[in-house]
């Protein structure tokens, strides 16, 4: 009797691409959740948006280079960018500037580079910053905590926090402010609350591993706890920092980005730590609130390098 | 045991081994023709000794061993027919045929040996020509590795009993049912080689067998062998992983485990050497599991080497009727070789045949890019990156796929395993380490050229100064002593063979 | 925007873009590689057959070259493409196309002697840089093909033209089908 050729190894687990994108959405739903919860249908239709925007520019994308469509586009990678980006762009953005950023995401940062697997920056990051850059007014207008299905525009908590040490009130006279909460921003603490626990069902289902999420978290929350311990009147301390803004969504979403992340677990613990001390940075001496988005495009600079330095010793090979 | 984990990497996996355990070995009938392939598995083919046309019986010597063959005798007693090219599990081959004559008459000349009464190398020399090779897969001749390590001074034998690929069963059910044989292999295997300690080491996932190996070292209390359950992790069985599971020593990337005081032996192969000292029987049997759902009753078999593989199949009840068998493959599902035919003959390094019905091994999804999620890095048991080396290899750059180490790779299968992007990194890999490898040739060859070079410009440049310096005696004999006129700058012998 | 936050952003860009390009000069002078040992590395890579074809008298001198910057990387035809890649790779250019003036690539190729035709002059003895044919002066002349580089130097001197250029198959790729576990 005879038998076709095949190659080892003949048994593989399954595993998927979609599977890996599925799960990531998956998780992106409680932030999703409390964001409607706190904005209204602002961040849905932002999602929408965005979604439609990103598999219409894949499509077009991989028509003009030529591929088959189908894969592509059912493998899912494409909505986690679109979800990322809608859920970091403020709910009332204009839907027109929302399928500029995603456009940009796609076209630009993912496919120019040769598309899935190739792109050196985080897509979704590119199109946050390019938007952040070219319309600075829009980006920074979010709704006021609790005004609910009300559009009512104010300043997040880290821009409070920013404009009140300018003007040289005290850490606790700007925390008694509207925008603030409990730990962190008003609204922001639950957004990081819904991302951490996303961020936790990702970690036990192993769709990421620890090492970028947790050393971006130390690479803020050290450097912020240190400050506050110099100078507490005038840095709030790393609770602070971890429940404001865009932290935990980009420690455990964004920054893991396999593709445009480092390579080695080393590796990877330096470029999460970067990232993290990079926002803290931001957010403490730069001109912009929340520093997420430059953050990981800087450390995105940095993996050739990273993964260059930080080769795992092989098995049998000495310490050289 | 430390917290340190046993294998850095590694999979857990499902092991489709219940099936063939639930029988004792059966014993399959010796085949009428008995296909003795060359190469049992090493690489290298054995030299033939004989003419066809001679009679052989079962044992006899056919084929003496050089390098990293073994000895080959014949399975059968009968007639060496021919010497024909016929296909094996190693591809075409060279093979030996023997027409049985249903007698099966074991050689006279075969007897016990007396081993404890005879020194290390009169004891190396019998095994070796029993024919005695790492039944394990990689068919390396069991003397000659232990001679080796004889002569590295290894004070530590490791028996090989891990079995850690998923479908393979056949050490397991040799442990459970001949226990006493692995011991007495393995003293054997301590007095030829000199080592002072062996260890049996097993996965935890076969009880039996650990139970099995207690009971026969009980009755042997004086001899320096224990027992130690692993943690059954693919792929703990490998040479290196196992060792510094068990000992904690890496060897060397560029040498082998004598390097480090240790030599490591499978347990069919230590059964092999009991045969041997207590029965004079060579080595011309194997247990080989036969699994798969293709197959009507899995079981491990006790077959004659040289037996087609299609009888081992019969011995187990013939193909299933219900599920139609879609692929054979030699060894495990995830380092086996594809078989083409079921008429391939039974070799030293078979150790399973699996006959694989829809669903026992799924077909893999179509390739997508790498997302360089790091799922292969995670699981290599070797800490290489099998991300970088894929992109390394898809660019053709030579230079990286060195400096991430392919030449460590010892193609397990865990990093394509787990890629969700289904990139076949195993099959890309060894072919990477082809071309490296002829490109390495290539090389050597360019090198040698050189030096052969070097030294046809230093012939020629010394006998052009031999010829210069006859010239300038000639001429100062003939003007007489003492003078010369300069440096010979006449016309004629100024022909510079490098200007040619 | 006024010159009060011109000038200092300027200046400090100006200020930043004048140190780093301080510290890449002065890096790239300490870590100037040997020139002895530039050449070693360049006739590492190259293909050992002394054929002349890149119009120098052999690998080494033509190395010497590239290393002095008097050649080009792109002249040497048994090399090929894989050489022109590696030699790029090596000195940090461009890999370009071979230059059809100085040759183009075969296949691997070996001399052949007709020894019907032979008549033993011993002219192509000599000829080898490698010292690959055998024989002697009215005896049988045979070239050793395991030694012998494909440079066809040894055509031009042989005056009944009795040397062929083969073509011969690269070696075949092995099945390495080894199962790997002791």
């Amino acid at each position: 009797m005879d038998f076709p050729a095949s190659s080892a190894p003949h048994a593989v687990a399954g595993f998927t691409v979609q599977r890996t994108m599925l799960q990531v959405l998956a998780a992106l739903v409680p932030v999703a959740a409390v964001q409607v919860w706190l904005y209204g249908p602002g961040p849905l239709r932002l999602l929408a948006v965005c979604a439609a925007t990103a598999l219409a520019s894949e499509a077009l994308a991989l028509a003009l280079r030529r591929r088959t469509a189908g894969p592509f586009l059912r493998d899912g990678s494409v909505l986690v960018t679109a979800a990322l980006l809608a859920l970091a762009l403020p709910p009332s953005l204009p839907a027109s500037l929302a399928v500029f950023a995603t456009a940009v995401a796609v076209l630009l940062a993912k496919h120019a580079y040769g598309g899935l697997g190739q792109n050196p920056f985080n897509p979704a990051m590119v199109g946050y910053a390019v938007l952040l850059v070219s319309f600075p007014l829009e980006m920074t207008r979010w709704p006021a905590p609790g005004s609910g299905w009300d559009a009512f525009t104010g300043a997040t908590a880290l821009d409070t926090l920013r404009t009140g040490l300018r003007e040289s009130l005290t850490m606790s006279e700007i925390r008694a402010g509207a925008a603030f909460g409990t730990v962190g921003a008003a609204d922001g603490e639950w957004v990081n609350l819904a991302a951490l626990a996303g961020g936790a069902f990702m970690l036990v289902r192993r769709v990421i591993r620890w090492q970028i999420p947790v050393a971006t978290l130390l690479g803020i929350a050290v450097p912020a706890a240190i400050a506050h311990a110099f100078d507490p009147g005038a840095h709030p301390g790393a609770i602070f920092h971890l429940a404001s803004g865009a932290t935990m969504l980009g420690a455990f979403f964004i920054a893991t980005d396999p593709v445009s992340a480092a390579t080695s677990d080393r590796g990877r613990l330096m470029y999460g730590a970067g990232i993290g001390l990079i926002t803290w940075l931001i957010r403490t001496w730069g001109s912009y609130p929340d520093g997420v988005a430059f953050a990981v495009l800087l450390m995105n600079l940095t993996v050739p390098l990273l993964d260059r330095v930080t080769v795992p010793r092989i098995h049998g090979h000495s310490k050289s | 045991m430390n917290g340190r984990p046993a294998i850095r990497g590694g999979l857990r996996l499902d092991g489709h081994k219940s099936r063939p355990l639930t029988r004792p070995i059966l014993a399959v009938p010796a085949p009428r023709t008995a296909i003795l392939a060359l190469d049992q598995g090493s690489g290298e083919p054995s030299q033939p000794l004989l003419d066809p046309g001679a009679t052989v019986r079962a044992g006899t010597r056919v084929a003496s061993g050089c390098g990293a063959s073994a000895d080959l005798h014949a399975p059968i007693s009968g007639r060496l027919r021919e010497y024909a090219t016929l296909p094996t599990a190693n591809g075409p081959g060279r093979c030996l045929v023997i027409e049985g004559d249903d007698r099966d008459e074991p050689d006279p000349a075969l007897a016990a040996i007396e081993w404890r009464a005879l020194d290390a190398d009169a004891l190396l020399e019998r095994l070796a020509g029993g024919g005695v090779a790492g039944l394990g897969g990689a068919a390396f001749p069991a003397a000659g590795k232990l001679a080796l390590a004889r002569a590295a001074g290894v004070e530590w034998l490791i028996l090989n009993g891990a079995e850690c690929e998923p479908w393979i069963c056949c050490d397991d059910a040799l442990m459970r049912e001949r226990a006493a044989d692995v011991v007495l292999g393995a003293q054997v295997m301590l007095a030829a080689c000199g080592a002072a300690r062996a260890t049996i080491a097993v996965e935890d996932d076969k009880p039996e067998a650990l139970a099995a190996l207690a009971a026969a070292l009980a009755a042997t209390p004086d001899a320096p062998i224990e027992i130690r359950a692993l943690p059954a992790i693919f792929p703990l069985g490998a040479e290196g992983q196992l060792i510094a599971a068990v000992t904690g020593r890496e060897v060397p990337h560029d040498g082998l485990p004598p390097r480090v005081g240790v030599v490591c032996q499978n347990v069919g192969t230590a059964a092999a050497v009991a045969d041997l000292v207590s029965r004079g029987t060579p080595c011309i049997s194997r247990i080989v599991t036969v699994s798969g759902s293709g197959v009507q009753a899995p079981a491990n078999v006790q077959a004659r080497i040289g037996t087609p593989i299609a009888e081992l199949i019969a011995a187990c009840g013939g193909y299933s009727p219900e599920r139609s068998p879609e692929r054979l493959v030699a060894g495990g599902s995830l380092t086996g070789r594809p078989l083409a035919s079921d008429s391939v003959p039974v070799t030293k390094g078979l150790n399973c045949v699996i006959v694989a019905a829809a669903g026992d091994l799924p077909p893999r999804a179509a390739e997508m890019p790498c997302i360089r999620c790091g799922d292969c890095a995670a699981v290599c048991p070797v800490a290489l990156l099998p991300q970088q080396l894929h992109r390394a290899a898809q660019a053709g750059d030579a230079a990286g796929l060195a400096r991430f180490g392919l030449a460590d790779c010892i193609e397990c299968g865990c990093c394509d395993y787990v890629c969700p992007s289904a990139i076949p990194l195993t099959a890309r890999f060894r072919a990477a380490r082809e071309r490296s490898r002829l490109h390495e040739q290539e090389r050597h060859r360019a090198l040698e050229a050189r030096e052969r070079y070097e030294r046809h410009r230093a012939r020629l440049a010394r006998r052009a100064e031999e010829e210069r310096s006859a010239f300038e005696q000639a001429r100062r004999l003939a003007r007489g002593d003492g003078t010369t006129s300069g440096p010979g700058q006449d016309s004629g012998r100024s022909r510079d063979p490098d200007r040619d | 925007m006024s010159a009060s936050t011109l000038l200092p952003a300027v200046g400090a860009a100006a200020g930043l873009a004048a140190t780093l390009g301080a510290v890449l000069g002065w890096v790239a002078a300490r870590v100037r590689p040997d020139p002895a040992s530039l050449v070693e590395r360049i006739d590492a890579l190259l293909p050992q057959t002394q054929c002349g074809q890149c119009l120098y008298p052999g690998c080494r001198p033509y190395a010497q070259a590239i290393a002095a910057g008097a050649a080009d990387i792109d002249r040497c035809p048994p090399g090929g493409e894989r050489t022109v890649r590696d030699l790029a790779a090596l000195l940090g250019r461009e890999p370009r196309p071979l230059d059809p003036r100085y040759g183009t690539t075969l296949p691997p190729q070996l001399a052949v002697i007709d020894e019907s035709r032979c008549i033993g002059c011993a002219l192509c003895l000599p000829a080898c840089p490698v010292d690959a044919i055998v024989g002697a002066p009215r005896y049988m002349h045979t070239v050793i093909a395991a030694q012998c580089t494909g440079c066809a130097l040894c055509l031009p001197p042989c005056p009944v033209d009795c040397i062929a250029m083969v073509d011969v198959a690269a070696p075949a790729a092995t099945a390495t089908y080894h199962a790997g576990h002791a």
